[in-house]
């Protein structure tokens, strides 16, 4: 029953992210030609709001609700790890229209090829795992 | 009230929702990234047996895979019964670019059923568009070690400078592909 909130949390996600269409391929062909403010006002209030409820959590040292304290973990610094890896996920992200939440939501509203993008994207998280040391990180 | 619930939510309804959902999840002592599925998936075939990175509990993941799944409930339930018929409200310079793909879908759906269709994986355009596509998200994504949720909003509503980096690349991989791949690959 412990999972029963994420899976409710999903729905409402899944609902939104159907309704707000972020995860229709056109909107993002649209968001990556500049050519409307939709993806910008949903990604940028996300940001903002977010930002300041991390602001405020770690202000008042709020507890989770196993009452353990929350940790936002710092992300290691470097350049060509993000760079690269963020390049090679954009051209996956504008050619198939949707990135990893969007995705699943599809699966939902009928388009069931994006099953075979879901598979193809575990096996190049696999691949990922195959080739991580010769890599550059 | 039903009909406003049937029409397209603007970005200011979005938005917080996103945020709603992040903060909820780190009460709940979770952190939001939902390419992490992606790895546990692994991890949950056997690839540890062989490959470290993939040597973890993904059991630790299961409230993602949870959350994943009521997304695809969700998703489902909008669809179905929280849509109206009338055609997405593009803007009239993308229309005329969807055109020139020849896609035309776009008038009666959210995505595009000419490409996700099961004759058109056996086609070079298909293939390229699905499972290119989905190696390069999910090779990306680890390499960069977060998605949209894990980067663009978890990381940045965290101010962390790799997580801008990452954001970078996304959009100077999506800028490629928009203006310079997608228009080969589309008249394939």
């Amino acid at each position: 029953m412990s999972y029963l909130k994420y899976i409710l949390l999903g729905i409402v996600f899944g609902i939104m992210f159907t309704k707000a269409e972020i995860i229709s391929w056109f909107r993002i062909y649209e968001m990556f030609r500049f050519e409307s403010f939709h993806m910008y006002g949903v990604i940028g209030s996300a940001v903002a709001l977010s930002a300041l409820s991390t602001w405020v959590i770690k202000k008042l040292n709020v507890k989770d609700i196993g009452g353990n304290p929350i940790v936002f973990s710092p992300k290691a610094m470097s350049v060509p790890r993000y760079l690269y890896g963020g390049i090679i996920f954009g051209l996956g992200w504008a050619l198939t229209g949707a990135c990893p939440g969007p995705l699943y939501t599809l699966i939902g509203n009928g388009a069931y090829m994006a099953i075979v993008i879901i598979i193809s994207a575990i096996i190049g998280t696999y691949f990922y795992g195959l080739l991580r040391d010769k890599l550059p990180h | 009230m039903i009909e406003l619930i049937k029409e397209p939510w603007p970005w200011y309804v979005a938005g917080p929702i996103i945020a709603a959902v992040y903060t909820l999840l780190a009460l709940f002592g979770k952190s939001f990234g939902i390419s992490a599925t992606l790895r546990a998936a692994c991890s949950m075939a056997g690839a540890g047996k062989k490959i470290p990175f993939f040597n973890f509990d993904w059991r630790s993941q299961i409230w993602n895979m949870m959350f994943v799944l009521g997304s695809i409930i969700g998703g489902f339930i909008a669809a179905n019964y929280m849509m109206n018929d009338e055609p997405m409200q593009l803007s009239e310079s993308t229309v005329v670019a969807l055109q020139e793909l020849h896609l035309e879908s776009y008038k009666t759906g959210i995505y595009p059923t000419e490409i996700l269709n099961w004759e058109s994986l056996f086609t070079l355009k298909g293939f390229i568009m699905m499972v290119v596509g989905g190696l390069l998200i999910g090779f990306g994504t680890r390499w960069a070690g977060g998605c949209t949720s894990g980067h663009a909003i978890s990381g940045l509503a965290n101010l962390q400078l790799p997580s801008l980096i990452a954001v970078i690349g996304f959009f100077i991989g999506g800028l490629i592909m928009t203006f310079l791949l997608i228009p080969i690959i589309f008249n394939l």
